[in-house]
């Protein structure tokens, strides 16, 4: 097993082991709002965003909180507590800030809260012992491949929202054999993993 | 067993929840945006059924575009007259007259009336129905009885029936028109309420053609036209057609009509309006 370099980290949750792609977590925003590129920016900006923070919250209450104190068990509801707050923060804010992009985001700006994406990298962190820093770069490299992934996916959407397709295809039914032939494609990065 | 942890955790949980719903309730002050109050008494006012028949992504929507002057208050069809007036209420506007409309059915041709030109194998849909060779039914202008027209409606209003054509529950009906978009073949249509028949046909083939498709089509033999003592019936093409406006409702074309083509409106609402025609 190779010393988990800091960079080689931000490449496994980033693209080796992406996480909508390859883990499949985050499938219900990732599908809801890919339809149009822009507003796939800026749901992977938000999701970053709330991964990002409260990846490093999470770890720190459970670190100096929840450790010390011997409550385990309270780990997931204290952690979805902390990501709740962070998305009613976020949506509060992008309300205020960006009146468009709160319309355009709609029900699934909420819907960050139950995005098992967020709640996984954050229980990830624990699981795999990670130190603070090691914490913070997991959570980046998950939300940076997140929101690769949704860009990548928003593009062929558009680009297939313009092709002649048979009335049975169109839709979902296209996106989702699209996102299985993404999925692949992405699996091909598991051979950066060993050379033995 | 100790239960030591008891109050921990609860501290803990409580802790972080009071910690975070200051954070929230700073952050809502701070970030507040400015709604106008008028919004909500709309939204409260809409069907809120979310159907997204006004082309707007659900009631919420709907009203911001009324407040912000983007639509007309009569732009909720799935509301009705009754929603219009509530909305010009509100927004301090007079009232609209909207003439209330309710979606009747046209056609007549069930499946003990019209004859079958093949065996449509495939998905129960009008719409598929209607793409293979124009659809199963000798006649290419009637209903197919598949029901398109049933999830349309945002009430669930439409059932289809025995005979296999749709029957609306009028009574709840708004008039927003959902079921005459879904009907491939138009066979559903918007009228007002006036109490003057209906020509259970919209088929332009000759009377021939007509004839040995369906019992009760429309053949264009104009006895309704000449007998109509308003002259409120004409022929457009090979179709009667009734203008509601002149009509009396004197009835004598329903009378005269040799293939029972034409409904009284209570006839052309009641179930199984089919089988109460004399043969």
């Amino acid at each position: 097993m190779p010393e988990q370099s800091l960079f080689f980290l931000l490449i496994s949750s980033a693209l080796i082991n992406n996480f909508v792609l390859i883990r499949f977590l985050g499938l219900c925003p990732f599908m809801g709002i890919s339809r149009h590129l822009d507003t796939s920016i800026g749901m992977g900006l938000a999701v970053t965003f709330v991964m990002t923070i409260s990846g490093a919250i999470s770890w720190i209450i459970n670190e100096y909180v929840l450790i010390p104190l011997d409550l385990n068990f309270l780990r997931t509801i204290a952690f979805v507590l902390v990501i709740a707050s962070l998305v009613q923060l976020v949506e509060l804010v992008l309300h205020k800030a960006s009146p468009g992009l709160y319309q355009a985001l709609g029900i699934f700006l909420p819907l960050i809260t139950t995005n098992c994406a967020v709640l996984g990298v954050a229980l990830l962190n624990i699981q795999e012992l990670h130190s603070f820093v090691e914490s913070m770069v997991f959570s980046v490299g998950a939300a940076v491949g997140w929101t690769l992934a949704i860009i990548i996916f928003a593009g062929i959407r558009q680009r297939q929202e313009l092709v002649d397709m048979p009335p049975v295809l169109r839709g979902f039914s296209s996106a989702f054999i699209s996102v299985g032939l993404l999925s692949i494609a992405f699996f091909g990065f598991s051979g950066f993993l060993s050379t033995s | 067993m100790t239960l030591s942890f008891i109050l921990p955790a609860i501290g803990v949980l409580s802790g972080l929840g009071l910690l975070f719903g200051i954070l929230l309730a700073y952050a809502s002050k701070r970030f507040e945006v400015e709604v106008d109050p008028r919004t909500k008494e709309i939204k409260d006012a809409l069907p809120g059924l979310n159907c997204a028949i006004c082309g707007f992504t659900g009631c919420a929507s709907f009203a911001d575009a009324v407040v912000g002057d983007e639509v007309e208050i009569t732009g909720c069809t799935a509301g009705g007259a009754d929603v219009a007036h509530r909305l010009a209420a509100i927004m301090g506007l007079e009232a609209p007259d909207v003439e209330p409309q309710k979606a009747y059915v046209q056609c007549g041709g069930g499946i003990k009336e019209v004859a079958r030109r093949f065996e449509y194998v495939g998905y129960a849909d009008c719409h598929l129905a209607n793409q293979v060779g124009g659809g199963p039914s000798a006649c290419g202008y009637g209903c197919l009885g598949y029901g398109s027209c049933v999830p349309s409606c945002p009430y669930g209003l439409i059932k289809i029936n025995e005979d296999g054509l749709p029957e609306i529950f009028l009574e709840d009906c708004t008039g927003c028109g959902a079921c005459v978009e879904a009907c491939p073949r138009g066979v559903i249509a918007l009228l007002s309420e006036k109490n003057t028949p209906i020509i259970a046909c919209i088929s332009q083939d000759p009377g021939k053609v007509v004839r040995k498709a369906c019992s009760v089509g429309c053949i264009a033999c104009k006895i309704c036209e000449r007998v109509c003592p308003q002259e409120a019936i004409s022929m457009e093409g090979n179709l009667a057609v009734i203008d509601h406006e002149k009509c009396d409702n004197c009835g004598i074309c329903v009378e005269k009509c040799p293939t029972k083509c034409i409904l009284t409106r209570q006839l052309a609402v009641m179930a199984a309006a089919s089988q109460q025609r004399a043969v």
